[in-house]
């Protein structure tokens, strides 16, 4: 809730007391009489507090007023476009996080084979590469070049596959190496040493024991990687031509769209507190000492 | 700065193995000492036999370099515009008599591509280097003040630093560029706020550790000053991760720039940088490949010999794990 009142209060400081609204909706060519008459249409000429106080009670009750491109209230147009960025968001954690497990896992075991190699390589290369720009080489390679998928729009499989892959780059390589690294550790500490001495299967031993206590780590990871991956989402959705939330943002941004663009942060800051909630709940179950506050260590 | 690196290993080194100025025949303890120190030669033969990180060190040098001297090196003027060359597969020969190659090909307008790479490296670059280090700046002065007087500072300075870890960057950075208009200062400050935490966080936390460290205790005890305390005492202490950690965040800040230039929010045309090229080129995806390919690959080279560098300060600047570094290279060279 905190996080969301500044949020707001940031939102509405720099819309509305540091930059100039009216300047902001009209065309960069538009004459004074029509910047007045914006003002004056929007109340922009009332003192800040006024502005203030209208637009938190407005805002309190989920009226950000109407778009002005698309002349409805702000707010449906914006939550409409939610599923379709949960749908990306999911897809990409579906390939990212099982993916990024199994590298991290497998070359924790096999330090120097070819998929500890490959780890370091997808891991600094995800550090690197401006995630939008692998977007258009995957576009140019297997819609352009193969024509195997379609180069961008929102739909079904066919159009999820190389947004979530250009997505999941970076995850995959920040997850694999907290993996690796929690399983490295794991795998030295003296109760596996006792599982294998006691002759369970090295199996056991590395999936039944050192894996659960390497997931707290990797747990938080995924957490972590929530945000960023909205953050991501703008741009990969623009790039894919997604109709998600974060290329509505643009598309606001570039219609000079106030209102809409207030709603849209609202609605992505409510969404990544969602997220961030839910990661907490899952660490709760992944970890059952943070349950009890701490009472069962 | 490699002379004021510490080097002192448990083990004593036996003179010859490293270090140019000490004999195999001498093997005195003050020769063993000095041999011991890192020298600027040492680092150099190190550097060198390292390839990864010489090639990094290499693209980086020639990068800024060709930023540098751009009107002297680009081939081309990148802002001549020619119909007559327009979307011109790399390699096609200059249209005028004993003309250069435009060797990565041109663009929409006609415009050398290899050209405005060269001249989109400055923006790129200066960015890149000065967000990271203003915000270098901000964000240590912060950590230090958060981690050395605690209590309310501290509090506020942390609820911020955890305020804007929930929120994404690039997010803020939007709404702001949209709000205050994108322009070049507008830009630097933007990114300079959404990163500064980073820096902060770091500061801190090593800030809580040193200060219960006895050679603070007894600088205090001595009667320094506050100031001089952090200053002088404290703060070499932790240039080691506080470089480290610059030197990654250039990359990450010419990515999030090529970003914002990406989404029409960040450099704004005429003036050009790798993004906006990437930008500009997207329209053409399907019939020149070129636009979309290369401007793409000097941000990712760049941030990628940035990265690499970030690991070879990371080594050379811990005292232990240079000496093995430098020894390393030094058998390898006498082998």
């Amino acid at each position: 809730m905190l996080v969301l009142a500044g949020v707001l209060i940031f939102v509405f400081v720099l819309g509305r007391g540091i930059g100039d609204p009216a300047k902001m909706m009209l065309a960069p060519d538009a004459s004074q009489e029509q910047y007045l008459a914006t003002r004056a249409q929007y109340g922009f000429d009332d003192p800040l507090y006024v502005q203030f106080g209208r637009a938190a009670f407005g805002w309190m009750q989920g009226d950000f007023g109407q778009s002005l491109w698309q002349r409805v209230p702000s707010l449906p147009v914006a939550l409409s476009r939610v599923p379709a960025t949960l749908h990306l968001a999911l897809a990409t954690a579906l390939i990212a996080i099982p993916t990024a497990i199994a590298i991290g896992t497998i070359s924790a075991i096999r330090p120097r084979s070819f998929i500890d190699r490959a780890l370091t390589v997808v891991s600094l290369g995800g550090v690197s590469t401006a995630e939008f720009w692998l977007g258009l080489m995957l576009i140019l390679l297997f819609a352009v070049q193969l024509g195997w998928l379609p180069t961008s729009g929102y739909g079904g499989l066919e159009y999820t596959i190389l947004p979530a892959i250009t997505l999941a780059f970076r995850p995959i390589g920040r997850i694999a190496q907290v993996a690796r690294g929690a399983m490295l550790d794991e795998m030295s500490k003296p109760y596996v040493v006792t599982a294998r001495s006691k002759g369970l299967a090295e199996r056991v031993c590395t999936f039944g024991h050192a894996f659960r206590n390497a997931a707290i780590p990797i747990v938080t990871m995924c957490g972590d990687e929530t945000a960023s991956l909205l953050n991501g989402a703008v741009v990969i959705e623009t790039v894919f031509g997604w109709a998600g939330i974060g290329s509505l943002l643009i598309q606001s941004i570039n219609r000079r769209d106030l209102p809409l663009v207030e709603a849209t942060v609202f609605v992505i800051a409510i969404m990544i507190i969602t997220l961030n909630l839910l990661v907490d709940v899952i660490y709760t179950r992944v970890d059952p000492r943070i349950r009890f506050g701490g009472a069962a260590t | 700065m490699a002379q004021s690196i510490p080097a002192e290993h448990p083990v004593a080194a036996p003179g010859g193995q490293h270090g140019p100025e000490a004999s195999p025949a001498v093997t005195t303890p003050q020769a063993a000492a000095r041999s011991s120190r890192i020298t600027w030669a040492d680092l150099l033969r190190a550097l060198f036999d390292d390839k990864v990180v010489f090639i990094a060190l290499c693209f980086i040098v020639l990068v800024a370099g060709a930023a540098i001297f751009a009107p002297f090196v680009a081939p081309h003027d990148p802002l001549a515009q020619s119909i007559r060359t327009r979307n011109k597969p790399p390699m096609t020969p200059a249209i005028q008599e004993g003309g250069v190659p435009y060797l990565l090909g041109t663009d929409a307008l006609g415009r050398d591509t290899l050209s405005r790479l060269i001249f989109g490296a400055r923006i790129s670059l200066t960015v890149g280097v000065l967000t990271a280090l203003i915000s270098g700046t901000l964000g240590v002065s912060l950590g230090l003040v958060a981690g050395f007087y605690r209590g309310a500072i501290d509090d506020l300075i942390m609820r911020l630093v955890d305020l804007q870890m929930s929120m994404p960057g690039l997010l803020i950075a939007l709404f702001v560029l949209f709000a205050l208009g994108p322009s070049f200062v507008n830009l630097v400050l933007v990114m300079v706020v959404t990163r500064w935490m980073v820096y902060a966080r770091i500061t801190r936390g090593m800030m809580l550790s040193l200060r219960e460290r006895p050679f603070v205790e007894a600088a205090r005890a001595l009667g320094c000053s506050d100031t001089r305390l952090v200053l002088v005492h404290m703060l070499p202490n932790l240039f080691s991760p506080i470089i480290v950690l610059a030197t990654l965040e250039v990359a990450t800040m010419m990515l999030a720039l090529a970003a914002l230039d990406f989404l029409g929010l960040g450099i704004q045309p005429p003036d050009s940088s790798w993004g906006l090229m990437l930008a500009q080129g997207r329209e053409y995806i399907t019939s020149a490949w070129w636009l979309v390919t290369f401007p793409g690959l000097a941000i990712m080279l760049t941030a990628l010999s940035f990265n690499v560098l970030a690991t070879w300060v990371r080594v050379i600047t811990d005292p232990v794990s240079s000496w093995r570094w430098i020894r390393r290279g030094a058998t390898r060279t006498a082998a």
